[in-house]
């Protein structure tokens, strides 16, 4: 069995000689090639200030490069949603905070995509209960955002991405503000869901062992200016299970992208 | 809880075991809540007419609350019919004022430029005194209602707008960029996000306008002074003036100052109606 088998999708998201400048004159990110598969787990990692969040906000299409080319499903980013209305949602954004809508009820969150796509609520029901359903929130539909954990609150979000059944998960940095615990159960959800649903997953973070735990291949970036500096294949993203932070494999692993990382910190001025 | 007297657990603290502590401490503090300032005001009252009586200080310079409250039912027909007048002016105005000051507010949240352009205009309308304004709309207004209604709707305006201009602009960012990534209308990102963000700003102003709706329409009939035939509260308590009518100078205030609360207690109870089940500003924290 190969060790990669995922790499063999047909490329989804290709980024070539891109660059952003901002109003500012930040050169955010400096001539980034990538090409992403369907079916690949990739974690953009790296310190702050190195693109990784621009990146994913270019590939959504709510940024625009100031040059080069990207494409998502050979179409540019963001363009499908508008011109087809029915393909808005081939792609969803988790952020970093919940971002739920507080006047809104759980269920009410969760249907605000397929609601924007003029489905009524009874259309809806089925597929916002399934959504729920898939992150274990299923009897707190009445609920309202207020009288959730912040763990709950992340799930809400990532039901609300789901529901669409995107071919295009990209993630935010989005348990960077919850607790261990939290975070490990929520990467076990997020791994779950991208094997049960054989979507491409883009998840940003600046955890070492996160990106370790969760994806099939890790692509490291430096800051100042943003660029790309390592892309490492990892193996056996479809097996793992909690047991998998215990094995000499992970550690190893770990060890591999940290000094991956660590020659990216070499020339960030601390004093700066 | 107007049941209080035959609540078993105030005669008897054993007779309802299963009675949550918790719970009969939140209903003696909500009868407290009621009771204590009802209390409070009655003393005042008892007080000041027990100072009118003991020291006879002649009803033309202060009548005691007796006195006024005899006024009020001995003129209550034509009072009231003052202060429907008054009420017909303030609602009126609270309402134009809303209408404008929402419908103005929501151009200044979708174009800067509209905004740069016309906020001056509601600025210079806000810092200028109506009592000084209003005489001259008095003097290019044929119709006194129209007029006086015009004086009310200047002050109550402005805390519409500013206010729905804001909230409309606080909506979340990346909600906001939710909306794009879903293709969302402007339709749909006014009704399910830009609406909802403002209502919290919405309502406060809301409080705020309301009282300043009455003060406008008070203010502007006292400059109008008796001139319409159809006269609100405030033309009433100035007419008892000139005629040295103290105690229905009094009872017409009373008016006023009911109309002014019924006014809050309305406004306060829709912003919780509206509010109450997600806003942080109405929500009961428990503990």
């Amino acid at each position: 069995m190969p060790l990669d088998t995922t790499a063999q999708g047909a490329a989804q998201i290709e980024m070539s000689h891109v660059f952003k400048r901002f109003d500012n004159g930040t050169l955010a990110l400096q001539d980034m090639d990538l090409t992403i598969r369907q079916g690949e787990f990739v974690s953009l990692l790296g310190p702050s200030g190195c693109g990784k969040s621009t990146a994913l906000r270019m590939i959504s299409g709510l940024l625009s490069p100031s040059s080069g080319q990207i494409t998502v499903n050979g179409h540019a980013p963001g363009s499908a949603g508008k011109s087809a209305g029915v393909q808005g949602g081939d792609v969803s954004f988790v952020f970093q905070e919940p971002t739920l809508m507080p006047w809104a009820t759980v269920f009410d969150n969760v249907y605000l995509p397929l609601k924007l796509r003029g489905l009524s609520r009874r259309e809806a029901e089925a597929q916002v209960t399934e959504a729920l359903e898939m992150v274990g929130l299923a009897k707190f539909g009445g609920s309202y955002p207020r009288e959730l954990s912040g763990g709950m609150k992340m799930r809400v979000s990532i039901a609300r991405a789901m529901v669409t059944k995107p071919k295009l998960l990209l993630m935010d940095e989005p348990f960077a503000a919850l607790d261990e615990m939290t975070r490990f159960k929520l990467n076990n959800d997020v791994l779950n869901l991208w094997r049960r649903n054989g979507l491409t997953v883009i998840f940003v973070t600046h955890s070492v062992f996160e990106s370790v735990y969760l994806s099939s291949r890790v692509v490291v970036m430096a800051p100042r200016p943003g660029r790309v500096v390592h892309d490492l294949a990892l193996p056996d993203a479809t097996t793992r299970d909690a047991h998998y932070r215990t094995t000499p494999e992970y550690a190893e692993t770990c060890r591999l992208v940290s000094d991956a990382l660590e020659g990216t910190m070499d020339d960030v001025d601390l004093n700066h | 809880m107007s049941t209080s007297t035959t609540d078993p657990v105030t005669m008897s603290p054993q007779a309802a075991p299963s009675e949550d502590p918790a719970l009969r401490a939140a209903r003696s503090e909500r009868r407290m809540r009621i009771l204590m300032p009802c209390a409070a005001l009655l003393c005042a009252l008892g007080l000041w007419e027990f100072l009118v009586r003991y020291n006879e200080i002649p009803h033309y310079l202060i009548p005691a609350p007796s006195l006024i409250l005899e006024t009020l039912w001995k003129d209550g027909p034509s009072l009231l019919s003052s202060a429907w007048f008054t009420v017909k002016l303030t609602l009126l105005s609270l309402g134009l004022a809303i209408i404008g000051g929402v419908a103005l507010g929501m151009v200044f949240a979708l174009s800067r430029t509209i905004e740069m352009s016309l906020f001056p205009f509601a600025v210079i309308l806000q810092v200028t005194p109506v009592v000084a304004i209003a005489p001259l709309i008095l003097i290019y207004v044929d119709s006194t209602f129209a007029a006086l209604l015009i004086c009310a709707w200047i002050v109550a305006f402005f805390p519409i707008l500013s206010n729905t201009a804001i909230g409309m602009r606080s909506a979340d960012h990346n909600l906001r960029d939710l909306f794009t990534l879903y293709g969302a209308t402007k339709w749909q990102r006014l009704r399910y996000l830009l609406i909802p963000s403002a209502l919290p700003y919405f309502m406060a102003a809301l409080k705020i306008a309301g009282g300043l709706a009455l003060i406008g329409a008070v203010v502007a009939e006292f400059v109008a002074g008796t001139a319409g035939q159809n006269t609100g509260l405030a033309s009433r308590i100035l007419e008892s003036s000139f005629r040295n009518e103290i105690p229905r100078m009094f009872a017409a205030l009373l008016l006023v100052s009911m109309l002014g609360i019924l006014i809050f207690l309305a406004t306060s109870w829709l912003s919780r109606a509206v509010l109450g089940h997600w806003h942080e500003s109405e929500i009961k924290r428990q503990g």
